[in-house]
């Protein structure tokens, strides 16, 4: 959020509901699915934002809607300083070239009937202006020498690879149109943890390297401190907490934020006695019936009833760290939860 | 430890020749199945019926006209001079079977091939579309499908005039591109869900280019497997409706004319029948075991 970046997202408003019909003939609509409701964010040029929160809650969606794959239900997504939710399909294909999309499974998001050489080499028929003067066969082996794959296996089909070298091609093809921003969806959740930190550097360099910005989606904390600079905690189509990653993992303020973080297992066996853990009860309530107030306090411990009369709004308790929660944790009771960052930096480089 | 793992990384799987593909694969499970090198041998000599029949057999055997039948060797027995016997008409009954092969064959693969195209093409439009069109092609292919076979082919060719090869090929076409539509369609919205559509999107690919590359390389096996294995049961259709005296018509002649025109005389010299039914039925079994190899081989869940 520093004022000296370029904003590449600004998020305002974001809604998106999918409506529950019954009927077959006369279809009739009988309540929505809130997957993402009212959701405000933005990202710096160079900045990785990521989304945490459980399965279901609306963390996709939203990546999707940063896309433009779905219309939204409301609110508006400015990439680049223009709003593509008002932008016609063939306005919508041009933008593509701006904002790509590495998806989380590497074994169904490559198409089993084409080579890698077409499979990487097919955003440039979409877009052959994406070429600048070289051939098809240039680029794609330029992409291949990039994100770590041998350019021998050009012809080779994706069974023919293992899952982190799918998900190297996955990249490739989301780097090929020179995208200033990423979403990541679950971009390692699949692979084994030793590819995972292969892929994850892979993540880093081309930050680095191309000054891309991420909007990174995982539910995995410890992937997620690798990469983030700032983090947006969803829960039931959301966010609850969001802020700089060190105030975020250090001093959590929403008691759902430190129950992630003290779900996440740390290597260290007597730390991870020493600590103490938050155990939810219960299950995350329907998005199509979210709870009143606060969606949170059915599973809170801290729950009151002002929790259920008056939705908490997000508000700052400082550094741009913002909360929406009514009885926020102190720092003191955060610190029990939470361990001290584990020394990983550029994890298990060579 | 960490260099091993990227040794690991970046080379190929080891299992297997490195040029496997799809295709490749299963092409070597084929080469394996007995079916299918019978099926193969079978068609290979039905392929050379309809290509090249002369080799065969001389073409003057097969008419009046040119002497070849006489009727003074009407119904003969099989002999020196008639391998498989003789006709009503005292034509050779293994030439006839042999030029008899080409309208047949002729008839399975083009309403085969029409079939599957047009099944194709309207399945891939329902089940990509999916909402308001998807619902109206699934009533048109319901009502299709709820009309007798045989009996929606005799009216359509007694109402239409069209005799010969293509008033067959179009009743057939015309009433079983429902089937191959609806495989097609259940396919395609598989297909339709997968990450690798939802990518192909998020580049910017339109409609026509997700459904041609994407979608359709994905959702036309099955009805491939489908068309060969209806390809024999179109065979036996055209015999069906010739013999009803629909189909093809004299002085044209199949195995269905044949069958039909020995009837009568079945009793007294059962070659004219048992013949002309041997060749229909091996062609169409071959084309049914062709096609249960082929759909063992394409699917690795069948794969020993």
């Amino acid at each position: 959020m520093s004022p000296t970046r370029d904003r590449v997202i600004a998020v305002s408003g974001l809604v998106k509901y999918y409506p529950i019909t019954r009927g077959i003939v006369f279809q009739k609509k009988i309540g929505d699915v809130r997957a993402v409701d009212h959701v405000d964010f933005t990202v710096a040029q160079g900045e990785t934002l990521a989304i945490v929160g459980e399965s279901g809650c609306g963390k996709s969606t939203t990546g999707r809607l940063l896309l433009g794959l779905e219309p939204v239900t409301a609110g508006s997504i400015e990439i680049l300083g223009q709003d593509i939710t008002t932008m016609s399909q063939k306005e919508l294909r041009a933008k593509r070239r701006d904002i790509q999309m590495i998806l989380q499974d590497p074994y169904t998001s490559l198409n089993p009937r084409m080579t890698v050489a077409s499979i990487i080499g097919e955003p440039f028929e979409i877009h052959p202006e994406a070429l600048a003067g070289r051939t098809k066969q240039e680029a794609v082996r330029d992409l291949m020498d990039r994100v770590g794959l041998n350019p021998e296996f050009v012809n080779r089909y994706p069974h023919q690879f293992s899952g982190g070298q799918r998900q190297r091609i996955g990249v490739a093809r989301a780097l090929a149109l020179k995208p200033r921003i990423i979403v990541a969806d679950e971009p390692v959740s699949a692979l084994d943890v030793s590819v995972q930190a292969q892929v994850m550097n892979l993540l880093l360099d081309l930050r680095d390297d191309l000054g891309l910005s991420y909007v990174f989606i995982s539910h995995d904390l410890a992937v997620v401190r690798q990469i983030a600079d700032r983090i947006a905690v969803m829960y039931l189509g959301k966010i609850v907490e969001t802020g700089p990653q060190d105030p975020v993992y250090s001093s959590p303020a929403h008691p759902y934020t430190a129950a992630l973080i003290s779900a996440a297992p740390i290597p260290d066996p007597e730390l991870q006695a020493s600590r103490e853990r938050i155990e939810l009860e219960g299950d995350v309530p329907s998005p199509a019936d979210p709870p009143s107030g606060c969606r949170f306090r059915t599973r809170c411990w801290k729950a009151q009833q002002r929790c259920a009369d008056e939705e908490p709004l997000l508000r700052d308790v400082g550094g741009g760290h913002l909360v929406a929660c009514h009885f926020p944790l102190t720092p003191e009771e955060a610190a029990s939860h939470v361990v001290p960052e584990v020394p990983s930096g550029h994890a298990t480089d060579s | 430890m960490s260099d091993i793992q990227l040794d690991v990384e970046t080379s190929v799987r080891p299992d297997g020749p490195a040029s496997r593909t799809l295709l490749g694969d299963a092409w070597y499970d084929l080469r394996r199945s007995w079916i299918f090198w019978i099926s193969a041998a079978l068609l290979v000599f039905v392929l050379v019926m309809v290509v090249f029949p002369g080799l065969l057999a001389p073409q003057e055997s097969t008419s009046s006209l040119t002497g070849g039948c006489q009727l003074a060797n009407s119904l003969a027995p099989p002999s020196s001079q008639f391998k498989l016997g003789a006709d009503q008409q005292g034509c050779d009954v293994y030439a006839l079977s042999i030029y008899g092969a080409r309208p047949s064959v002729i008839v399975g693969v083009l309403a085969a091939v029409l079939t599957t195209i047009i099944g194709a093409g309207i399945g891939l439009i329902a089940g990509f579309f999916g909402g308001k069109v998807d619902s109206t092609i699934s009533r048109i292919i319901d009502i299709f499908l709820g009309v007798p076979y045989i009996l929606g082919a005799i009216v359509l060719l007694s109402a239409v005039d069209l005799p010969g090869i293509w008033g067959v090929v179009l009743a057939l076409t015309l009433l079983s591109w429902p089937t191959a539509a609806r495989l097609v369609r259940g396919k395609v919205i598989e297909a339709k869900g997968q990450d690798y559509t939802l990518a192909a999107r998020s580049l910017g690919a339109s409609n026509g280019r997700i459904m041609v590359r994407h979608i359709l390389p994905n959702a036309i096996g099955p009805s491939i497997v489908v068309a060969v294995i209806s390809l024999g049961l179109f065979i036996g259709a055209e015999a069906t409706l010739s013999y009803l005296g629909l189909g093809i018509r004299p002085p044209d002649f199949s195995w269905g004319t044949m069958i039909a025109d020995a009837q009568n005389a079945f009793f007294q010299a059962p070659w004219t029948l048992l013949v002309p039914a041997g060749f229909l039925t091996l062609t169409v079994l071959a084309f049914i075991l062709l096609g249960e190899a082929v759909s063992e081989a394409l699917d690795p869940k069948l794969r020993k």
